[in-house]
């Protein structure tokens, strides 16, 4: 189960909008914690690179990402995940997500925007061992409220 | 010289973040490194010796396929090396 806060779980889906009707992206700071799953602890806005196709591409600079290692670092923290927008398309991972998906163990968030409000947010596990074994789990996201209260966030098929 | 490990690659590195190696250029240090932790090999290299395409790495803020000497370059134990994959995607083919 991925967890994170209200407040970084809101300011992604907001950061899908204002990108709207591009793709945004961004990175997961925090920690995994044995038999729970990743924690997110700090979102970090990172650019789209690929501009000749922001509408249905996304690609994070490979300098932008050192230097988010290097911030969480920093902070104790380690990238548990990335987060981008499907605007206008389903909240689930395209073969082009599974494709370009290396970071095995980490957390991919895929929120579905609509007409530039933001809809659906899911996540999904890249699990395995290898390129040859590497498979999407869905995740369900536990969300954080300020009030200790919690808050779980079932995905589409899990009720 | 400081290596840093991305999360996924960890899980070779005996969990650390950062391991230490000594080498004069980039590729003894990924060679002596592959030695010290030889399941990392398969995760950064092909079957035929070469970078996996979607691992970048920096020699400080520098990705080393844009160095003139590339892994050849020359490196002292206060440079650090990052290593991390590439992350990109999107909703369309």
């Amino acid at each position: 189960m991925l967890r994170i806060e209200y407040p970084d779980y809101e300011a992604l889906r907001a950061h899908g909008e204002e990108t709207y009707p591009n793709e945004c992206c961004g990175v997961l700071l925090g920690k995994n914690v044995a038999g729970e799953g990743n924690h997110v602890h700090q979102i970090v806005r990172a650019g789209n690179t690929r501009t000749d196709s922001a509408h249905n591409r996304y690609n994070i600079a490979p300098e932008e990402l050192v230097k988010i290692q290097r911030q969480g670092r920093g902070l104790g923290l380690d990238i548990v995940g990335f987060y981008h927008s499907h605007p206008d398309h389903p909240a689930q991972w395209s073969p082009t997500d599974f494709a370009e998906a290396h970071w095995l163990g980490c957390s991919y968030i895929i929120t579905s925007i609509e007409q530039g409000d933001a809809v659906l947010t899911n996540s999904f596990l890249l699990s395995g061992t290898g390129e040859d074994d590497k498979a999407f789990e869905d995740e369900a996201i536990q969300i954080d409220i300020a009030t200790a209260n919690t808050a779980v966030h079932k995905q589409k098929g899990q009720e | 010289m400081n290596i840093h490990i991305p999360t996924p690659l960890r899980a070779y590195t005996g969990g650390l973040e950062t391991v230490s190696i000594a080498g004069a250029t980039v590729h003894a240090v990924f060679q002596q490194l592959t030695v010290t932790h030889p399941e990392l090999k398969q995760h950064l290299f092909t079957p035929e010796g070469k970078l996996r395409s979607f691992v970048n790495v920096y020699l400080n803020d520098d990705d080393i396929r844009y160095l003139e000497a590339k892994e050849g370059t020359s490196v002292k134990d206060t440079d650090e090396l990052t290593i991390i994959p590439s992350i990109a995607g999107g909703a369309n083919l």
